[in-house]
C-alpha cells in the first residue's frame, strides 16, 4: 500500500441501509460459526457502497476493521483476504474501471489495440493509472471467460464483447457523458453464437426464437 | 501405533503422526523451515521432501503426510537433494547475504541449509525484491526481506498467542508478512515470535547487535517474573546477561516464555544495591561486610523477640526465605510473612494453595471456571495453554470468568459479571453455567489474587472450595481446585510456613507498628508509607526502590541470575536453577549473609553451606525432596462451613501493569517503554 494511499484512507466507514440489506442476506447463506467465509462478499459490499458513495469503487482499511468486526474475525484476516483478491481495490479508482483482458484469445484478437484507443480516449499513460479528470482507472486483467467473444473490455461489472479500437472509443465517449450503453457483444452476435444471427452453425437464431 | 521404517530402521509411531515425525523418531535429521511441532502444519517451505516407496509421487513434503503401516521412506538420495537445492535456490533468491550483520547469524536454519543444500553461487539476474520493514513495537525488530513467508509467526499469533495479529498480505512472489496496523504488538507472548523465526526477520530489538549467539554459554534457570516457574536459558558473555530463551518443558511452559521473563534482563544492571550500606545520623554511608553484619547483629540483639519482623518479597529464592525464617523463629519471633498482598490462604492442605490440576492438566480440564484472576496478565504462559485447551476439536471447552476483564483472555469466554455475590448464585444452582460445571467430567476452577487480596477472601476462598466439592471437581483421580499465584516466591514461601506463627504479626500488622525491627527480604510491593519513623528496617534485595530509600542497613542482594536457587511455581513444582553471574561489587546471595548474621548473634543453625541448607529445607518440608515433578495433596472439603457474607465491591485484576510487577521488570527501560506504549499510547503516536 503505498504512502498516498495512507493519505486518503477516510477516518471511518459504515455501512449504509441498502448493504445492510445486502449483508443480513448474505449472512443467511452460512451457519452462524462460520460467517467468516462471507468477508469476500462483505468486502464487494464495502466496494459498491463507495462506489455509490463516492464513485469510486475502493475498500479503504477502516472498512476492513468493520467487516472484521462484523465477522468477529481479526482485521488483518480481512486484510488478506482484500489484498489477495486484485478484483478488491485498495486505493480510490476512477468512476468507471477498464479492464481489459490481456490473456491469449483476446491479445490474438486484437487487445493490444483496444488498450491503445483506451490510452489515447482517457489520456492514462499506464495500466494502473487514473485519467487525470477522475473518470477512469485502466486495468490489465487476466482471462475473464469469454473468449468466444475476444477481446473483452470489462467496465466495472459488465463485459463489453467482440471490441475493436473504434468502439472502444466510442464506448468511452458515451459513459463520459453518463450514458452507459448496453453491455453484451457490440456487433452482429447473438450471445456466444456465431457472428450474423445464427444460434448455432447451422441453426439461424430466429428459428429457435 | 503405525510401523514405518525410515531409512531401514524400523520405527512405531502413533497413528495420526506425520513422517517427519517418524523420521525424527528413527533419528532421522529433515531440514524444515515452516514446520513447527507446537504450531499447525502449513507444508509450504518445500524443504523436508523425502521419498516413500510406492507413492503415487516420489517425493512427499514429510510434514504434511501421514504415516502408513509399512510405510518405506527414505530421508536422503540423490533425487531428495537435488529438491532440497532447488527449494534452497529458489528461498536464496531474495534472501539478503547479510549474515555477518544479521542476529540470526549463527543459529539460523537458512544459513545452516545453505550449508547442505545451498549452491556456491546465483543463477538469478532478474531483480530482486525488497520488503518494507514493519514496526512491530519495542520488542521484535524487524527485517522483512529476509523473510522466507514460512507463515510460522502467523500461525504463533494465531494459535498459541491468539492474538491474530500478523497475516500475510498480497500473494505469490508480492507476499508479505504484516500486522493489520502497525503498532507494538499486544500479545504478551510476543517475544516467541523472535524463537520461532527461522531467519533474521524477527530479531530481538533491545539487544539488537548486542552479541553473537556462539560467544554466549548457557546457564539452565527458573523465571521469576510470574509464578508458572518457566524453565529459562540463561544466555551469558562475561558477566552479563545477554539473552534468556525458553527451554522446553511440557509438563510447565511448553517451549514458550513471557515477554516480561525475556525482555526485562536490562533490569538486572540497573539500579542495583552493590555495597552494602549503614545509615548514620540519617544518612546512608557505605561500609564493609563485616561491619554491617555485627551492626545488624548488635541491633537485634537489644530489641525485645516479638518486636522483630521480617517480610519476604516475590522474587525470594526459598533457601534464603528459610534461613530468615530459621533466623527471626531462632531469636524468638513467629512475625514472619511473605504475602505482601496481605493475601489469604488456608495452609492447611498443600492442595488448598497450589495450582492442582497441574498445568498440563489444564488440556485434560472440560470445563474452567475462572474467579478473580486474569491469566493473561498474571501468567501468560498458562493462559497459552488454557487456549491451547480452548483450540482443541476433540471437546468444547466452556469457560466463564467472574471478575474484572481488563483486556481479552485471548479464547471465547462466558463473562458472568464482577460480583462476588455470583459465586453464591452458583452455589445455590441459580446459575445457568453451573449446569455445565455439573456435567463436566472433570472441571477446573482457577481462584486467582483478584478474589484472595480483599477482606472477604476467606469467604470466597471456602464457598469456592464448597463449589467445588458441589460441582465434583475434586475426586479421586482428578483435582479440579486451583489458586493461581503470580508471586515466584509464594508457594515456597507458604510451605516453608513462612507466615506468622501463633501469635506472628503478619504484614499488615508489622507495617502499623507491630515491630521495631523489619526485615525487607526483597519486599518491594508493601506500602511502607504508614510504617513508623522510629521502626529499624533492614532492606535486604537487589535493587535500590522504595523499601531501600526508607532502609536504616541495606544488604546487598544477588538477583534470580546471580544465585543457585529453589523455586517453587503456582503448580507446587519445586524446581532449581543455577548461578549464571556473579552479583555485582559486594552484593551477595541473601542466604549466607543471613547464616552469617545467625552465627553471630549465636542462633543454632543446622547448615553451613546451600547443600546443608537443602537438607535442612527437606527436613522442614519434605516437599522440596523432589524437583521437578509435582505431587499434590487432594484440597480438602470444607463442606457446608462456609459461612459469612461477601463484599460489595467487584472483583478486580490484580495486576494493573503487566509490565511493572516487581522490581527487576520496573528497572528495566524495555519494560518501561512497553508500559507506556501499552497503557499510554499517545506516546506512541508520537514515535
Amino acid at each position: 500500500m503505498s504512502e498516498k494511499s495512507m493519505n486518503i484512507q477516510p477516518a471511518e466507514f459504515t455501512f449504509d441501509q441498502e448493504s445492510e440489506q445486502q449483508i443480513e442476506k448474505i449472512l443467511a447463506k452460512y451457519p452462524a460459526a462460520r460467517k467468516a467465509s462471507a468477508v469476500i462478499s462483505l468486502l464487494y459490499v464495502v466496494q459498491n457502497q463507495m462506489n455509490r458513495e463516492t464513485k469510486s469503487a475502493w475498500v479503504p482499511k477502516v472498512a476492513m476493521s468493520v467487516v472484521a468486526k462484523r465477522l468477529e474475525i481479526s482485521p488483518v484476516r480481512v486484510f488478506e483476504v482484500a489484498t489477495f483478491y486484485t478484483m478488491f481495490n485498495l486505493e480510490p479508482i476512477g468512476q468507471y474501471h477498464l479492464q481489459v483482458c490481456g490473456t491469449t484469445p483476446c491479445w490474438l484478437r486484437g487487445s493490444d489495440d483496444i488498450v491503445t484507443a483506451c490510452k489515447n480516449a482517457t489520456g492514462i499513460k499506464e495500466f494502473g493509472q487514473t485519467s487525470d479528470d477522475g473518470m477512469f482507472t485502466l486495468s490489465e486483467v487476466e482471462c475473464l471467460g469469454a473468449c468466444a467473444n475476444a477481446p473483452i473490455l470489462q467496465v466495472d461489472h459488465d463485459y463489453y464483447e467482440d471490441m475493436t479500437a473504434e468502439s472502444t472509443t466510442k464506448l468511452i465517449d458515451l459513459l463520459r457523458q453518463g450514458n452507459k450503453p448496453a453491455h453484451g457483444s457490440m456487433i452482429d452476435r447473438f450471445n456466444s453464437a456465431p457472428i450474423g444471427k445464427k444460434f448455432s452453425q447451422n441453426t439461424e437464431a430466429k428459428d429457435v426464437k | 501405533m503405525a510401523k514405518v521404517i525410515v531409512d531401514g530402521i524400523p520405527v512405531e509411531v502413533p497413528n495420526g503422526s506425520s513422517v517427519l515425525q517418524a523420521c525424527e523418531a528413527a533419528g532421522k535429521e529433515i531440514p524444515r523451515f515452516c514446520y513447527h511441532d507446537k504450531l499447525s502444519v502449513a507444508g509450504n517451505c518445500r524443504m523436508c521432501m523425502v521419498e516413500i516407496t510406492g507413492a503415487r509421487k516420489p517425493l512427499v513434503s514429510s510434514c504434511s503426510h501421514p504415516v502408513m503401516e509399512g510405510m518405506h521412506v527414505t530421508t536422503d538420495s540423490e533425487t531428495i537433494r537435488t529438491a532440497r537445492r532447488s527449494t534452497m535456490e529458489l528461498l536464496l533468491i531474495n534472501h539478503p547475504l547479510d549474515c555477518p550483520i544479521c542476529d540470526q547469524g549463527g543459529e539460523c536454519d537458512l544459513q545452516d541449509q545453505a550449508v547442505g543444500y545451498g549452491r556456491d553461487c546465483s543463477r538469478y539476474t532478474d531483480e530482486k525484491r525488497a520488503v518494507v520493514d514493519k514496526y512491530m513495537g519495542p520488542l521484535i525488530r524487524t527485517v522483512m526481506t529476509r523473510c522466507i513467508q514460512c507463515t510460522r509467526c502467523i500461525r504463533f499469533t494465531n494459535e498459541i498467542a491468539g492474538t491474530a495479529e500478523l497475516g500475510g498480505i498480497y500473494r505469490g512472489t508480492s507476499l508479505e508478512i504484516t500486522p493489520f496496523i502497525e503498532q507494538s504488538l499486544v500479545s504478551e507472548l510476543s517475544g516467541n515470535l523472535i524463537d520461532v523465526c527461522p531467519v533474521g526477520a524477527l530479531t530481538s530489538k533491545p539487544t539488537a547487535f548486542h552479541y553473537r549467539s556462539w560467544e554466549l554459554k548457557n546457564t539452565d534457570s527458573i523465571d521469576v517474573v510470574d509464578a508458572v516457574g518457566t524453565n529459562i536459558m540463561l544466555q551469558i558473555r562475561g558477566n552479563e546477561v545477554m539473552r534468556v530463551l525458553p527451554r522446553k518443558n511440557d509438563d510447565v511452559n511448553e517451549e514458550w516464555l513471557s515477554d516480561k521473563g525475556r525482555f526485562s534482563l536490562d533490569g538486572l544492571k540497573r539500579r542495583r544495591l552493590d555495597r552494602p550500606w549503614i545509615k548514620k545520623n540519617g544518612k546512608l554511608v557505605e561500609a564493609s561486610w563485616t561491619e554491617t553484619i555485627q551492626y545488624v547483629a548488635d541491633k537485634l540483639k537489644t530489641v525485645a523477640a516479638d518486636r522483630i519482623g521480617a517480610i519476604a518479597g516475590d522474587l525470594c529464592d526459598a533457601e534464603s526465605m528459610l534461613a530468615l525464617k530459621h533466623l527471626v523463629n531462632g531469636l524468638g519471633s513467629a512475625n514472619t510473612d511473605c504475602r505482601q498482598d496481605n493475601a489469604y490462604y488456608d495452609i492447611s492442605e498443600r492442595g488448598n494453595y497450589v495450582f492442582n490440576s497441574s498445568i498440563a492438566g489444564i488440556e485434560d480440564a472440560d470445563a474452567l471456571l475462572v474467579i478473580g484472576s486474569f491469566p493473561r496478565q498474571e501468567a501468560p504462559v498458562l493462559n497459552a495453554r488454557i487456549r491451547k485447551r480452548w483450540l482443541s476439536l476433540t471437546e468444547q471447552f466452556p469457560i466463564a470468568y467472574i471478575g474484572e476483564l481488563p483486556d481479552d483472555p485471548t479464547y471465547k469466554i462466558d463473562h458472568l459479571g464482577e460480583s462476588p455475590e455470583l459465586i453464591n448464585e452458583l452455589l445455590a444452582g441459580n446459575h445457568a453455567f453451573v449446569d455445565i460445571l455439573k456435567n463436566a467430567k472433570r472441571p477446573m476452577i482457577i481462584l486467582g489474587h483478584g478474589a484472595l487480596i480483599r477482606p472477604d477472601s476467606k469467604v470466597i476462598f471456602e464457598k469456592t472450595m464448597a463449589l467445588a466439592n458441589a460441582i465434583g471437581a475434586v475426586s479421586e483421580d482428578w483435582n479440579g481446585f486451583n489458586i493461581l499465584h503470580h508471586a515466584a516466591s509464594r508457594v515456597a514461601g507458604l510451605d516453608l510456613g513462612f507466615i506468622p506463627q501463633g501469635q506472628g504479626k503478619d504484614v499488615a500488622a508489622m507495617i502499623n507498628g507491630g515491630v521495631d525491627v523489619l526485615w525487607m527480604l526483597g519486599a518491594d510491593e508493601v506500602d511502607i508509607s504508614t510504617l513508623s519513623p522510629e521502626c529499624f528496617v533492614i532492606y535486604q534485595g537487589h535493587h535500590g526502590e522504595r523499601a531501600a530509600s526508607r532502609a536504616d542497613v541495606i544488604l546487598p542482594g544477588a538477583t534470580y541470575t546471580e544465585k543457585s536457587g529453589t523455586y517453587v511455581n503456582t503448580e507446587g513444582r519445586v524446581q532449581r536453577s543455577f548461578r549464571a553471574i556473579c552479583p555485582p561489587g559486594e552484593a551477595k546471595e541473601e542466604w549466607s549473609v543471613i547464616c552469617s548474621i545467625g552465627q553471630a548473634l549465636a542462633v543454632e543453625q543446622p547448615y553451613q553451606n546451600l547443600e546443608t541448607l537443602r537438607q535442612y529445607m527437606t527436613e522442614v518440608n519434605p516437599v522440596f525432596a523432589q524437583c521437578g515433578l509435582v505431587k499434590n495433596s487432594v484440597a480438602v472439603s470444607v463442606g457446608d462451613g462456609a459461612q459469612g457474607n461477601f463484599e460489595k465491591q467487584p472483583l478486580t485484576a490484580v495486576i494493573s501493569d503487566y509490565f511493572l510487577t516487581n522490581s527487576i521488570s520496573r528497572a528495566s527501560l524495555t519494560m518501561n517503554e512497553c508500559s507506556k506504549l501499552r497503557y499510554a499510547p499517545s506516546a506512541e503516536a508520537a514515535e
